[in-house]
């Protein structure tokens, strides 16, 4: 099977927004095929490195199947919580479009689960 | 005795306190609406209240909310719209003046205005630490006692059973101190469908619709990921929910508007500020969100259900704000070539002359960030070498304001003693602020009792 560099930008969407001294970041994949994939390929392990200058405590994956997404916590990823920071993104507000530039590896076939409408 | 509807519509007509005042006039005049809530409340917005009370007795709720009210209460008093609004902030008695005050200018009379109080603890404290409530820091584990001299604000999440109260005794519209964001919602769907409380599966459900609408038109195309597919963004529309008696509802907005509802816009805002998905605790239930089943219901309608719910926990969480010291930012465009290593240059000639005026900062209170220079996607994207120019954005933290006040007076003398290149000081000298510490606890429900009084003007 053919596989593909994809950014994630393209299989998936996101959002994210602060959590105490850290944010979290929402994914949705963009089909069950993909989510499925990603359940194997975005672990939190993998977030953790591509978050390695930005989320200094750690990651937390959580999932929502049910709404082919998951739920990614990044501790200590505000340079000292919301409210005391002095960093421009102080909420994490572009930490979903900074995961979204992640490069992945996917099987061709599955790029043509995504709908568009 | 209300008799039960089929269908009610809630609106959030706004999402924080600064939202955009055309949410709840268009809400009202673009479509059909029972609700509107107002949610003008987050963990800063308490502790800057707080301390304009502290300023002006008269003050310290969100002023926005008696503006909007003198422009939308006409209509929503033609259309029968009821308000559920968390604007009373820190000083519930100033917020409830002022809404007579605005009614009274705009020539209404007959109205119900509920008021509910008990959510601020600021001058418990001491009688709370008492009986042994220690409101240790929930995500750090320490205690108050270290804090508590600067405690600036202590206000307790209530729940939606006193606002389904004042609806009781009809009120037309309810303000409350720190109700939750998702109870404002939750609240008149028990009103009007008669739910108990103990129906855990149909307020978890209306919780999470609280949850998709709090921070408005963010449900409705804003901030999404496929932007270019979002239809007319100065138009967009402020959600608008049709909300079941059997917990389903259908997230949509006003025909004409712009924005887009889809499974993914949805989907998008309900994992927003997102712990556990499983256990979103709330002050009325526990849900889960990992059982929640989506679908699109015609364009810009997607609807929700098989939300399942659990009793709610026996704590109340407590958002407290304390005095931390203060933090000054200063900036400086400085233009290419060598813009990163000239920025460097100008953060340490800062800090030296700073020294030098006797106010030394020690390196870990000192902040440099340069924008342009890959601050927001760092480690991610590659750094460019040589950004033709940077914002510059030099800072410090401390506890004496003065010392850091030395810094305002030696950013400018860098655009002539300094290297070449260097502009953008149009903004003038910065002054340190105060920085504002967070500090979330845990209370026993039994602690809090919440008051309910509705008055008629």
């Amino acid at each position: 099977m053919a596989t593909k560099q994809v950014k994630l930008m393209d299989i998936a969407l996101a959002r994210s927004g602060d959590k105490g001294n850290g944010s979290n970041v929402g994914v949705i994949a963009r089909s069950p095929e993909i989510y499925a994939y990603l359940d194997k390929e975005l672990t939190a392990a993998r977030v953790a490195d591509h978050f390695s200058e930005i989320a200094l405590g750690g990651v937390t994956r959580y999932d929502l199947p049910n709404l082919n997404a998951f739920n990614f916590i990044l501790e200590e990823s505000l340079g000292g919580g919301g409210t005391e920071t002095l960093i421009t993104d102080a909420q994490g507000k572009v930490h979903g479009l900074a995961l979204l530039h992640m490069v992945v590896k996917i099987d061709e076939s599955l790029l043509l689960t995504i709908k568009h409408d | 005795m209300n008799t039960a509807k089929k269908m009610i519509r809630v609106a959030n007509a706004q999402g924080f306190w600064g939202d955009s005042l055309l949410g709840p006039k268009r809400l009202v005049e673009e479509g059909p609406v029972d609700y509107l809530t107002f949610d003008y409340l987050s963990e800063i917005t308490m502790s800057i209240m707080q301390k304009q009370r502290m300023r002006d007795p008269e003050s310290g709720y969100a002023r926005d909310f008696i503006k909007m009210l003198k422009m939308i209460m006409p209509q929503c008093r033609d259309k029968g719209i009821k308000l559920i609004a968390n604007a009373a902030g820190v000083n519930a008695p100033a917020c409830l003046a002022a809404t007579k005050q605005a009614l009274s200018e705009i020539g209404l009379s007959g109205v119900r205005i509920g008021i509910v109080e008990g959510d601020d603890i600021l001058d418990r404290l001491d009688s709370l630490a008492n009986e042994g409530e220690e409101l240790v820091n929930m995500d750090t584990g320490a205690a108050l006692a270290s804090v508590k001299d600067d405690v600036i604000s202590a206000n307790v999440y209530i729940g939606a059973a006193s606002i389904v109260e004042a609806l009781q005794q009809g009120a037309d519209i309810v303000i409350t101190g720190r109700a939750s964001d998702p109870s404002l919602a939750v609240a008149p769907l028990a009103y009007e469908f008669g739910w108990s409380f103990e129906d855990y599966d149909k307020i978890a459900a209306a919780t999470v619709l609280g949850h998709i609408i709090e921070c408005g038109p963010q449900c409705t195309g804003g901030n999404y990921t496929d932007w270019r597919d979002v239809q007319d963004f100065a138009h967009i529309g402020f959600p608008v929910v049709e909300a079941y008696e059997d917990g389903s509802f259908i997230v949509t907005k006003h025909d004409g508007t712009g924005g887009l509802i889809n499974v993914e816009s949805v989907t998008s805002q309900l994992l927003y500020e997102l712990g556990d998905p499983a256990r979103y605790l709330s002050p009325d239930c526990v849900a889960d969100f990992t059982t929640i089943q989506m679908e699109q219901d015609g364009p810009n309608r997607v609807r929700v259900h098989g939300v399942k719910g659990l009793p709610a926990t026996d704590s109340f969480k407590v958002s407290m704000s304390y005095a931390n010291g203060y933090k000054i930012l200063a900036t400086l465009c400085i233009g290419g070539p060598d813009a990163i290593e000239k920025a460097h240059i100008v953060s340490d000639m800062v800090f030296s002359r700073m020294k030098m005026l006797g106010a030394d900062i020690p390196a870990e209170d000192r902040f440099l960030e340069l924008f342009g220079s890959n601050v927001l996607y760092k480690g991610i994207v590659e750094s460019p070498d040589q950004p033709h120019e940077i914002l510059m954005r030099l800072g410090a933290k401390g506890m004496d304001a003065n010392k850091l006040n030395v810094m305002s007076s030696e950013i400018a003398p860098v655009l002539t003693s300094g290297p070449p290149g260097i502009t953008g000081f149009a903004a003038g000298r910065s002054r340190a602020s105060e920085v504002v510490g967070y500090w979330p606890a845990l209370i026993g429900k039994d602690k809090i009792k919440t008051t309910v009084k509705v008055e008629e003007v």
